[in-house]
């Protein structure tokens, strides 16, 4: 029987800046590499960045909203604590909505995608990842940063971009690929091991999804091949008899846990009415999964593509780079740390701090950023409607470069943004360079991580301009 | 609302100032000591005469205790008193009314900071617990967002517009490098500064304040008492202070080019005062140049130029020294330095010595010809969020 489960909408979010691979080896004196890596900012995480690409996947449908946000993702912000919480706080999901983490491993990202596919509800499946290894090594040019939303469903809650037609896991327990907890890198066993072990594991789910979804090979039009270990991906790629979509190598690296909902949602960007997309992820085993394009994918779409965020970049340099992950330990500002934000304070203006919820005054409608309860010029007290400013676009007024502050990486670049339809922000700037700012400029609004003080996690939004 | 004003009905009858400097061999409690013995000096009275203080310090210590107990005071009322930078002018605000008050005869007004014992360049705010939300952005920063929004305003060249403040700096070392208890006492020229790198927009950290550590003090009784203590005391004739609802950093209308409280604060004393020209009637200003581009907006926000003139007056000499009317005579916080809690009471003592004439020849204007009154401006804040103070003074009852 056809499942009338499937995808409703996906977003991502692949971050602005890009290290050249050339760079590395000017600077470490190895043999050079070609291409780029996406590199998170300093004040981006896998949470930020998963808040990102969840805001377009749920601003780009008309689908009932999700009843459940899953987060996976290798490279936490926080343990112990549930990550996906902030996601749906700035999401500004219901309580009823429950969110989990599905972490530990690479796995985790596209089981969680699965499982959402195979049981009742819509799901909104997170995958996120910063993906880092030592100086040198695999992941340093290799890697990628990156996040992907897919909102599952059935047709029920929405028109479906795309059908989940079946699919198949195999699962096996060997050791290509291991990190001790709180390591920044991964050690790997020998090539070739990882190659013979992971070729029998795909041959075996890719046979068994055709026989669930009912299809043949030559049913399928593109196969998304995804995995850490490059040797086995491209070999199995090869060897399943379909046209193999690319993998991003050269443009943002592997992007981990976010790999295979990336690299779908690429081919989702371009992929026509009728086509067999088939996902198959390589993580401790093999996870196929079949999908039918619709009709409905044409419009449903979400405005910013994979291709329009590769296309909008700006380098780093490998040693900015390597400060912003840890791994280069530079003298931080002379000045005194942030304080660390106050968990009551946070939870009661949650709705502001996470969500970026203003206030427009009733009587004079006039919007407060922050939230107030009285309002300026004459507004009257507790006469105000929250009002979500998450969305809103808006244009530099006045912009300053600030040289002294406390910042993960100086220069701060601050500006007062006027927002179209109302409000007012003095606000930091990101995904900027300090000579490109000008008045007029035009801006929207990011969830980031101001700063991080006593392992505390600082999350605010900031405005960056608006590009593609 | 109602803002009558004390007018002529307290005198201040002395002050005192000690050098604002890094003072790593002196305490605050050493400042304050001196600053209070200096004051009360001048005034030719003794601790026992005095029966209030009220004691500013921004963030250098807490409660009244924190004077009572280096001074030695002998069961007196002590109001610790905090408004961001104007915290000086208000503790002289807050004593003057006590007296007007008829509760006390004679209050002292003292404010000191200690800034350079914490370990960091600048200054650094108290960490109050907070949702992680606002701004962490430095002062200058917050300051040199008024550059680019006037120069857009009044269609003027950035370039130009960074020579003008240049140029307040200019004048101020120049005025600072005559005066003995101000930190830099060094002159530099604008060209100088504008090649310096920028530390927050295109400011360089010479249009910031200096940081010192320092106090100052005054004393005050009611008017008809004043000549018992001295020939000339400084009347009253107007004090405001206005505290800003944050609105300019809401409401889009605002533009970075003016600081409404100071132009409201500035309204209100001119009404005490009496003062419709305060181009012509004043005959010195000490304003709160916290960076050079507040005192480029103060000139307007004053009256002392007229919207969108205040670069031209900066380039044609207009508040210096020999101007027709000199701003920050003593070096301002650029050059006497600025230890937040003194430095209300510090351009009260400039305005103090200049009307009784008792200025070093160097840094003398001529002003004091015709004129008798001066105003002092300190405010708190930033641009859009702020409190200000204006104080106007004079050598005569009207």
């Amino acid at each position: 029987m056809r499942t009338t489960k499937g995808i409703l909408a996906y977003g991502t979010h692949v971050p602005y800046r890009r290290l050249d691979r050339a760079e590395i080896a000017a600077v470490m004196g190895t043999p050079s590499g070609r291409g780029y890596r996406s590199v998170a900012s300093f004040d981006e995480d896998t949470t930020t960045m998963g808040v990102e690409a969840a805001r377009r996947a749920l601003g780009s449908t008309a689908a009932l909203p999700p009843d459940a946000l899953w987060f996976s993702t290798v490279a936490p912000a926080y343990l112990d604590k549930t990550n996906a919480t902030a996601i749906h706080a700035a999401l500004r999901l219901d309580a009823s909505v429950s969110a989990l983490d599905f972490g530990g491993a690479q796995r985790s990202a596209v089981g969680a995608l699965r499982t959402a596919l195979t049981t009742p509800g819509r799901t909104l499946v997170v995958s996120s990842d910063v993906r880092v290894s030592l100086p040198t090594g695999p992941e340093d040019g290799g890697g990628g940063d990156a996040a992907a939303a897919i909102l599952t469903g059935s047709s029920t809650d929405g028109p479906l971009l795309a059908e989940y037609l079946g699919g198949a896991t195999t699962t096996a327990e060997f050791t290509d690929r291991w990190r001790i907890p709180g390591s920044n890198h991964s050690h790997t066993w020998e090539d070739r091991f990882g190659e013979q072990a992971y070729s029998p594991l795909v041959r075996q789910a890719w046979a068994d999804a055709l026989v669930a979804a009912g299809l043949t090979v030559d049913d399928v039009s593109v196969a998304v091949v995804t995995g850490l270990h490059d040797r086995a991906t491209r070999k199995t790629a090869a060897g399943l008899g379909v046209a193999v979509a690319d993998d991003l190598a050269a443009t943002i690296g592997n992007t981990g846990a976010a790999q295979p909902a990336l690299l779908l949602a690429d081919v989702l960007d371009s992929a026509k009415a009728n086509d067999v997309v088939a996902l198959v992820a390589l993580a401790d085993g093999c996870e196929v999964l079949l999908f039918r394009i619709t009709a409905e994918l044409r419009v449903g779409r979400p405005t910013r593509s994979v291709a329009t965020q590769i296309d909008n970049r700006a380098d780093v340099s490998y040693t900015r780079y390597l400060a912003w992950r840890g791994l280069l330990n530079v003298q931080p500002p002379n000045r005194p740390k942030p304080a660390r934000p106050s968990s009551p304070a946070a939870l009661r203006r949650s709705d502001w701090k996470h969500g970026f919820v203003g206030s427009i005054d009733r009587s004079t409608g006039i919007t407060h950023l922050p939230p107030s309860r009285v309002g300026i010029s004459g507004g009257t007290v507790d006469n105000m409607d929250p009002i979500p400013m998450a969305n809103a676009v808006g244009t530099v007024v006045t912009f300053t470069v600030d040289h002294l502050a406390y910042s993960q990486s100086p220069p701060t670049v601050f500006a007062v943004v006027d927002f179209d339809g109302g409000g007012r922000m003095p606000i930091e700037l990101t995904d900027v360079d300090p000579d490109a700012v000008l008045i007029g400029g035009r801006v929207e609004m990011t969830f980031r991580r101001l700063f991080t003080t006593d392992g505390l996690h600082n999350y605010f939004w900031k405005a960056r301009p608006i590009r593609g | 609302m109602a803002s009558h004003g004390i007018r002529d009905q307290v005198a201040i009858v002395g002050m005192g100032c000690t050098p604002f400097r890094e003072h790593w061999d002196l305490s605050l409690d050493d400042l304050l000591i001196d600053a209070h013995g200096l004051a009360l000096d001048s005034a030719g009275i003794i601790k026992s005469d005095v029966d209030a203080y009220w004691y500013g310090t921004s963030q250098s210590s807490a409660s009244g205790i924190s004077l009572a107990s280096p001074l030695r005071l002998d069961n007196r009322p002590v109001t610790r008193v905090e408004n961001y930078c104007a915290t000086g002018s208000e503790a002289l605000r807050q004593a003057c009314y006590a007296v007007a008050s008829g509760a006390y005869d004679i209050a002292v007004a003292i404010g000191g900071e200690k800034v350079k014992d914490g370990g960091y360049q600048g200054l650094n705010a108290f960490p109050i617990p907070t949702d992680g939300t606002n701004r962490t952005l430095t002062a200058a920063a917050m300051f040199s967002l008024m550059l680019p929004a006037y120069a857009e305003r009044f269609g003027i060249d950035e370039d130009r517009l960074r020579y003008v403040v240049a140029k307040i700096a200019e004048k101020n070392h120049y005025n600072g490098a005559r005066n003995d208890l101000a930190q830099f006492r060094r002159e530099i020229a604008a060209e100088d500064i504008c090649k310096m790198a920028p530390v927050a927009g295109c400011l360089s950290v010479f249009d910031c304040a200096g940081v010192a550590d320092g106090a100052a003090a005054a004393v005050v009784v009611s008017a008809e008492k004043a000549t018992d203590y001295t020939d000339a005391p400084l009347y009253v004739k107007a004090l405001s202070v206005v505290a800003g609802d944050g609105s300019g950093l809401i409401e889009p209308d605002f533009d970075f080019t003016t600081l409404p409280e100071c132009a409201a604060t500035a309204a209100d004393a001119y009404a005490q005062a009496g003062i419709t020209d305060p181009r012509t009637e004043l005959a010195l200003a000490e304003v709160h140049d916290c960076f050079t581009p507040t005192e480029l907006v103060l000139m307007e926000d004053l009256g002392f130029s007229e919207r969108g003139q205040g670069w031209s007056d900066v380039l044609e000499g207009r508040f210096a020294l020999d101007g027709d009317l000199p701003v920050n005579t003593d070096g301002g916080l650029k050059s006497f330095g600025h230890p937040v809690g003194a430095s209300g009471l510090r351009m009260h003592y400039e305005v103090w010595l200049q009307l009784r004439g008792e200025a070093p020849v160097e840094r003398r204007i001529t002003t004091l010809d015709t004129r008798s009154r001066a105003l002092v401006h300190n405010l708190g804040g930033y641009p859009g969020e702020m409190v200000s103070f204006v104080g106007i003074w004079g050598t005569d009852l009207d």
